[in-house]
């Protein structure tokens, strides 16, 4: 066991995309954990003393010391326990920076205009949104060729790495996107090395240990519009 | 020693972005080629290295580019290391996720209220975006006496991670005071950070990169003029 693998203690909730990221880490690494499912209209002590500046999840609670952001919490899994299971980043150094540009450019370009889509009221704004998240997919498209190079079928290569944490976290909401909005987001015909990426992604045992079902995404997500709407229409 | 190792940087002075990249090298008392871009006419170098953003910072080393300026930061202290150079981000893998958490922050809830004091198109704008950007400054002065524990920078001894992600900001944290006498940072409301930024102004490197303040003024002028026409044109 490696040093330092003491408590390790994960607050979330089930439908959150980072969470799912979170988790995806802690399975692929083979590190036992408990799962702490978070009410958000009613946080918890314990969740508000160790996110104070966001109150946001995933927290992850090691020997009792908090780690915040999804993506912080992914490095510092790989991080922390380097000897247990494959890592998350590449060892190369250059292949570390080009690792954690693409992960970077999840988090602003796909993940930034994707999140108002279930946030907007008018379908101008919507399509707006689906746009640049669509022009997004198709950047990572290039970089999902240029990344696994013929060495393999993930943006690790041949095995699963950080850029397939990050993208591979939000999956079910990907896949929730076209019941939702009527656009599908990773589509065969635009974006085939994506399709084939996702489809490969599902299918690992970790992926079906944790990824949630869509068609719950789905239910939560309008429940989520439905109570987005009526409050700002409560508001006005 | 391996086969010469080429460095180059492109940049422009006053962006906070190419500041972190440029003090990281300086940090590592590696020699580097700055070349200064014309964002108005980018060059094909940088419109090849970063096609993605078509934005500096850029690092090419030994030809290959690297992009984003916090990936930049870690890729320099990655791969100069060893005895008797300074580290940017700390070895324990906790302090580093305290690091890399504070980085996230100033870039993500800090910086795009900063930045929208200047491009703001109403003075009530202006105002809204001051006052975010006041608050959003609170935490990072709690962090800073978390973070630094008594020492001078939130690294300690010497300037790091987040004193780069931060500090990058400072040169237009002053235009701001001087464009329209807002204060971000100040002795009587964060007293811990001002004590910081002084310091952090009077180290070799950031004597050696940071630009005087006016170009930034200048530079924010120039956004403001062109954020109001974006505007009108509409």
């Amino acid at each position: 066991m490696a040093g330092g693998n003491g408590e390790l203690k994960l607050l979330g909730m089930w439908a959150s995309p980072f969470v799912t990221r979170a988790k995806l880490a802690l399975h692929i690494k083979g590190l036992p954990y408990e799962y702490v499912e978070e009410d958000l209209g009613n946080k918890s002590a314990l969740f508000l003393s160790s996110n104070p500046v966001h109150k946001t999840v995933p927290v992850l609670i090691h020997n009792g010391k908090p780690i915040c952001e999804s993506s912080v919490i992914v490095q510092y899994i790989d991080d922390a326990f380097p000897g247990v299971g494959t890592p998350l980043l590449p060892a190369d150094p250059y292949e570390r920076a080009v690792a954690r540009f693409w992960a970077a450019y999840i988090e602003d370009k796909v993940v930034t205009s994707w999140a108002p889509v279930f946030r907007v009221k008018t379908d101008e704004e919507r399509d707006e949104a689906a746009r640049q998240t669509l022009a997004a997919v198709e950047v990572l498209e290039g970089a999902l060729k240029e990344c696994s190079g013929g060495k393999g079928a993930f943006f690790g290569g041949d095995s699963v790495g950080y850029v397939d944490v990050l993208l591979g976290g939000l999956v079910s909401w990907l896949k929730a996107n076209e019941p939702l909005t009527g656009t599908k987001l990773i589509d065969a015909t635009k974006t085939p090395l994506l399709a084939a990426w996702m489809e490969r992604f599902c299918e690992l045992d970790v992926a079906k240990a944790v990824l949630q079902d869509v068609d719950a995404v789905v239910e939560y997500a309008m429940a989520l519009r439905v109570r987005l709407a009526a409050s700002s229409a409560a508001n006005n | 020693m391996a086969a010469k190792e080429e460095l180059k940087l492109l940049g422009v002075d006053v962006s906070p972005f190419a500041i972190r990249a440029h003090m990281a090298v300086v940090i590592k008392g590696v020699s580097c080629e700055y070349v200064v871009e014309d964002l108005s006419n980018k060059s094909e170098l940088l419109l090849s290295s970063n096609p993605v953003y078509k934005k500096v910072p850029v690092l090419i080393h030994n030809g290959k580019p690297i992009c984003e300026s916090l990936v930049i930061v870690q890729y320099v202290d990655e791969i100069f290391s060893g005895d008797g150079v300074p580290s940017i981000l700390p070895t324990d893998p906790y302090e580093r996720a305290i690091a890399r958490f504070w980085a996230a922050y100033v870039d993500d809830k800090f910086f795009p209220v900063l930045r929208g004091i200047v491009l703001a198109l109403t003075e009530q704008e202006r105002v809204e975006k001051a006052t975010e950007t006041l608050a959003a400054i609170e935490p990072l002065e709690e962090a800073f006496a978390m973070c630094s524990k008594g020492k001078a920078f939130f690294s300690g001894d010497s300037i790091g991670y987040v004193d780069l992600a931060l500090g990058s900001l400072l040169v237009w944290i002053e235009a701001i005071r001087r464009m329209y006498n807002i204060e971000i940072i100040s002795a009587s409301k964060t007293p811990r950070l001002s004590a910081w930024a002084e310091r952090f102004g009077e180290s070799a490197a950031a004597k050696e990169v940071l630009p005087e303040v006016d170009k930034a003024v200048q530079f924010g002028k120039m956004l403001e003029a062109a954020a109001s026409a974006a505007a009108a044109s509409k």
